[in-house]
């Protein structure tokens, strides 16, 4: 018989839309951080770091990038006669075939995956936080506790935790009370979305919760748990840990991988993180460019200056390019004597000769407020940007836009230019 | 799948100086990311040659090391695969590989099982692109016996390769192995197409006479008996078997022509990945002309160098037309010119090292404190 004490579960199906046009064609996980990575590689690395060899990657939005990435899970050694990582994508049955309509209802469908593994232990996770950490010490925690449920949680500043799910403990560390987003928080522990069910307890909530129709682990299966009394504990982890959900999060994290010595350090031997290279020349840095405090990853060519930025594999900086305060992902070439500020720019872009992006005043996005802010300009994969163009701060560009796209040649802070892909098409 | 390959790796050059105390040619580590072999093993899995043997006998740890797994190249396969043949001792034999024949010849089983009708030999020290494929057509449209994959000699290095010099149908009729005076600047690349049978015929008869060496003792003797042509390549190739010439090749990386063709141009080279994080450049840092691999964290002066792998260069550093193995610490303050640091080393804060008359190897062995 087949026999994994613990195995994980990894949602990566979300679309994450409040990064905006960098989801357009990739979920979530599949974004690109720091310099090289895609952000699932931090939970998956977590995972084998941590010993655990099983893992399932439950996918539905746009996964074909995921797909590629993953593989058969080569590069964080889960390629495994036992185990290993499964991508797991819903699919058709007889009676009511469903997409994943929540995180629990994701998890049910795969009820048969779990169970073919005999698991003491299944182990809740979510493809979009940057952090490391040491699952088996979580479980340590709640096979101690005689838990049925560990809820991994982290302390925020108090006047921060009305935007999080605060969990109220007693003094042993038992949850005794949820609280969504509450407007007077009793507690400043947040949820992280890390669970560690007991088997036979996840197994049974499912079972009795499976008709809801958007089975949710915060909103159905936590309170069901704890209406029933079962033992749910808190697991303080007081380490690095970024929800990278807004395009704000998302560039501020990147940017705290410059710093000197950072908070979250890759450079470690211990805890490595792991993804798919498929770039692996060394850089170029040319004879009259500027690397200021930046991390580049493999295979780039930088001939202009390049200021506080994370750049990625393969990108090409042009003689007299000036890149400030900018996450630039791989293969994107920047043109001669583009001016890049504060710009998150996806996988393949081209950027014309003389553009500047981020000039100006910010002014609030006229497309999506809540999403194009922080001052960022944020431009989705293969765009493409012509020759000269001005581009305000808070804008959104998706798409081959030519010098048309460009009243006056500029495109003013707030504005967006989302350009439907020819590959859209193709697919909807 | 018409050939199976044979890379020779097992070599050792005096002129390699102390590079080679560590490891084998076929190991040194080339253009900041690869290893030599990664060459030879590519050019075989990008000409869609899978099954492969690499004859290792010259201090191979860090070659085994590099070969651990076959995946990289794309040789873990189950029609074919990545077979390394170190010298081994039989019942009927003792000896080591006393020539790159006799290597052959102690693995000739390997050859004899194989149903592939045609054989490429490379050798592991050889920085290029080719598609042997090519070769191949060429070796059956001339019905050779033998093509020997030729090139120009650009460098002032002649006297240490085989010189040939073909007829116009490009038969070799003479053929001088590292001569004092050369009489043609075609030299050998050590790249050989061959029938498997003729391989297996020639290297049976050279055991029983004695003789070890494919150059010497079979291309050169048999040149007017057997059909032996050359294939000429025009296009970027060197031999990294002396300091001079590693130094250079590596150097020649620096150039954007050399660097679309090897890094941007297909086929991909490949080579065995490590998990290092994007390379990283501190504030204060100045970086010119230069070649730097991921893992590093540069905070000093780097000029027309190539960094390679998880190097650390402090603050304040100056490290001028050199080249920097993998996982060097530099302490600050440190001045280096013209040198090769070899790998693994550390380098304490206010070293000065300069290579005045040519390239200095730098081996310091300090003890690395790490906090």
């Amino acid at each position: 018989m087949i026999k994994k004490e613990m195995i994980a579960m990894l949602l990566a199906g979300g679309q994450g839309s409040r990064l905006g046009v960098l989801t357009d064609n990739v979920a979530k996980p599949a974004v690109s951080f720091g310099g090289k990575y895609r952000i699932i590689d931090f939970p998956l690395s977590n995972c084998i770091n941590s010993g655990i060899d099983t893992v399932g990657v439950l996918t539905q939005y746009r996964p074909l990038r995921l797909n590629t990435h993953i593989g058969i899970g080569i590069p964080w050694d889960l390629d495994r006669n036992v185990g290993g990582v499964t991508v797991l994508p819903p699919y058709e049955k007889i009676g009511n075939t469903d997409w994943y309509t929540g995180t629990a209802n994701a998890i049910y469908q795969n009820f048969e995956y779990m169970e073919q593994f005999n698991p003491d232990y299944v182990l809740i996770l979510s493809g979009d936080h940057i952090y490391k950490m040491d699952y088996e010490v979580m479980l340590d925690y709640h096979k101690a506790n005689k838990a049925d449920v560990t809820i991994a949680v982290m302390p925020v500043p108090m006047e921060e935790a009305s935007r999080f799910g605060i969990m109220v403990t007693d003094e042993t560390g038992r949850i005794t009370e949820f609280q969504e987003k509450p407007e007077h928080p009793v507690s400043n522990l947040a949820s992280m979305g890390i669970y560690i069910f007991s088997w036979p307890v996840l197994k049974d909530a499912l079972l009795k919760l499976k008709d809801l129709s958007d089975l949710d682990f915060g909103k159905h299966v936590l309170p069901y748990c704890r209406e029933n009394d079962m033992r749910l504990f808190a697991y303080e982890f007081n380490g690095y840990w970024k929800d990278v959900g807004t395009l704000g999060s998302y560039w501020q994290a990147n940017m705290e991988l410059i710093d000197v010595i950072p908070e979250f350090n890759l450079y470690e031997e211990f805890w490595k993180i792991y993804t798919r290279g498929d770039i692996i020349p060394p850089d170029y840095i040319a004879e009259n460019a500027v690397v200021d405090k930046c991390i580049i990853g493999d295979g780039a060519e930088i001939l202009g200056e390049v200021y506080s930025s994370v750049i990625g594999p393969g990108v090409r900086i042009e003689e007299g390019a000036v890149v400030r305060d900018s996450i630039i992902m791989q293969e994107t070439t920047v043109g001669r004597g583009a001016r890049v500020d504060r710009a998150v720019i996806a996988q393949n872009v081209t950027i014309g000769e003389g553009a500047e992006l981020g000039v100006g005043k910010e002014a609030p996005n006229v497309y999506n407020e809540s999403v194009y802010a922080f001052g960022l300009v944020t431009v989705g994969e293969n765009s493409v940007i012509p020759p000269g163009v001005k581009v305000g701060r808070n804008t959104a560009i998706l798409g081959q836009t030519t010098q048309e796209d460009y009243p006056d040649g500029a495109l003013a802070s707030g504005g967006a230019i989302i350009k439907n892909n020819e590959k859209d098409g193709e697919d909807s | 799948m018409r050939a199976v390959g044979i890379i020779l790796a097992g070599g050792n050059n005096n002129r390699m100086r102390e590079l080679s105390n560590k490891r084998a040619i076929a190991a040194m580590p080339m253009a900041g990311s690869y290893r030599s072999i990664d060459f030879a093993l590519s050019n075989m899995t990008n000409s869609h040659i899978q099954k492969v043997a690499v004859l290792t006998q010259y201090n191979a740890r860090s070659l085994n090391e590099h070969l651990s797994s076959s995946k990289w190249w794309d040789f873990g396969r189950k029609q074919g695969g990545l077979f390394l043949f170190p010298p081994t001792i039989t019942n009927k034999n003792s000896w080591w590989y006393r020539g790159t024949a006799d290597a052959i010849y102690q693995n000739l089983n390997w050859l004899r099982s194989s149903h592939e009708p045609y054989v490429v030999i490379a050798s592991g020290d050889g920085i290029y692109k080719l598609d042997y494929n090519k070769v191949l057509e060429y070796h059956i449209a001339k019905r050779a016996d033998v093509t020997v994959v030729c090139t120009e000699c650009k460098g002032d290095d002649i006297n240490r390769f085989g010189v040939l010099k073909m007829n116009e149908d490009c038969r070799i009729e003479e053929f001088d192995e590292k001569p004092m005076v050369s009489r043609s600047n075609v030299i050998s690349t050590g790249i050989y197409v061959i029938r498997r049978r003729q391989l297996i015929e020639m290297i049976e008869r050279c055991a029983q006479e004695d003789r070890a060496d494919f150059v010497k003792d079979i291309l050169i003797r048999y040149k007017d008996l057997k059909r032996i042509y050359g294939y000429k390549i025009n296009e970027y190739w060197s031999n990294i078997s002396t300091v001079e010439s590693y130094y250079q090749t590596n150097m020649d990386f620096l150039k954007p022509e050399v660097r679309d063709y090897f890094f941007r141009k297909g086929p991909t080279i490949y080579t065995r990945v490590d998990d290092n994080p994007p390379a990283k450049f501190n504030p204060g840092c100045t970086v010119k002309n230069s070649l730097v691999a991921s893992g590093c964290i540069i905070n000093g002066t780097v000029e027309n160098s190539v960094i390679f792998k998880k190097v650390f260069i402090g603050n304040n550093c100056h490290i001028k037309n050199s080249i920097i193995l993998n996982d060097v610490y530099i302490g600050d303050n440190t001045h280096i010119e013209n040198c090769v640091v070899e790998s693994r080393d550390t380098i304490r804060a206010n070293s000065y090292h300069c290579g005045e008359n040519g390239i200095k190897i730098v081996i310091e062995k300090n003890e690395r404190y790490v906090i």
